[in-house]
């Protein structure tokens, strides 16, 4: 069983979680296509932001940098409640964690996207962005994380 | 049709980013998130190919938005950092945010330079 909070590392799959590891063995069609549908929705929201809020090679991404903010920000309100739950349904994890959020953020077009602004001759943007969009997601994954266990444990002590 | 080519793209993409965390992490017993830095460098490489040639609107949705997209993470790569720092791995923790900004960024730029090179 896990304990509530327990330290899990991984959003995505943590072996040292026996749950984990054994979640591919017992259904993977079922785990597969559901971090599938996820990840479908999480990229469709991501595009659909990213096409309202275009920007120039030397503007700064705002679509994804809110889309990397506040993904983060949801993965550590998600990974509180999963813990508080004890990790909750089977599928949930590998629905909102893996498919949806992980679907939702994305690495790739933050690197591409500084690395473009370098090239078009901004290098003040880039690094604008470059630090703005790590040191963010950390104080959002933190803020998410606390303020959800921290009301998590108010309710329960009540 | 770039809603669908997107789709396809991410319906393959994250599955292939779990299952990429899962087949690394059974070959290291490490609580440094290899799995991830991966996945994320794997698909910045590719994306700064896929820019630098440049690739046409269906290749760009399927490959790029839908793929890389969600092959790559921000959301596990803080999430995990934030796990190292609050399990007391604070260098480990200030470790990964840099070697995955700097990584990224580097096979961003190598594979935009690549591309770049090869279309002349």
């Amino acid at each position: 069983m896990a304990e509530p909070l327990d330290p899990r590392t991984d959003p995505d799959v943590d072996l040292r979680v026996p749950v984990d590891r054994g979640e591919l063995t017992a259904r993977p069609a079922t785990i597969l296509a559901t971090i599938a549908a996820g990840g479908v929705l999480g990229a469709l929201a991501r595009a659909g932001l990213q096409h309202a809020a275009t920007h120039p090679p030397t503007g700064f991404p705002w679509a994804t940098f809110g889309i990397n903010l506040s993904g983060c920000l949801l993965i550590g309100v998600l990974m509180a409640v999963l813990g508080h739950l004890g990790g909750g349904h089977p599928l949930l994890r590998p629905f909102l964690g893996v498919g949806v959020l992980g679907g939702f953020t994305t690495f790739s077009t933050y690197a591409v996207d500084v690395q473009q602004a370098f090239v078009a001759g901004a290098p003040g943007i880039a690094l604008a962005y470059l630090a703005a969009t790590v040191l963010g997601a950390l104080v959002a994954v933190g803020l998410g994380d606390a303020a959800t266990a921290g009301l998590l444990r108010r309710r329960a002590a009540r | 049709m770039t809603v669908l080519l997107i789709a396809l793209g991410a319906a393959v993409g994250a599955p292939l980013r779990y299952l990429t965390d899962r087949a690394v992490q059974s070959r290291h017993d490490s609580v440094f998130p290899w799995g991830t830095l991966t996945v994320n460098v794997v698909g910045s490489l590719l994306l700064g190919v896929l820019v630098g040639l440049p690739a046409g609107p269906t290749v760009s949705a399927l490959l790029g938005t839908g793929f890389c997209g969600a092959l790559t993470t921000y959301s596990t790569f803080s999430y995990e950092t934030l796990r190292l720092a609050k399990g007391g791995s604070r260098l480990l923790a200030l470790a990964n945010a840099l070697v995955s900004v700097a990584a990224g960024l580097a096979a961003a730029t190598v594979g935009y330079a690549l591309a770049r090179v090869l279309i002349g």
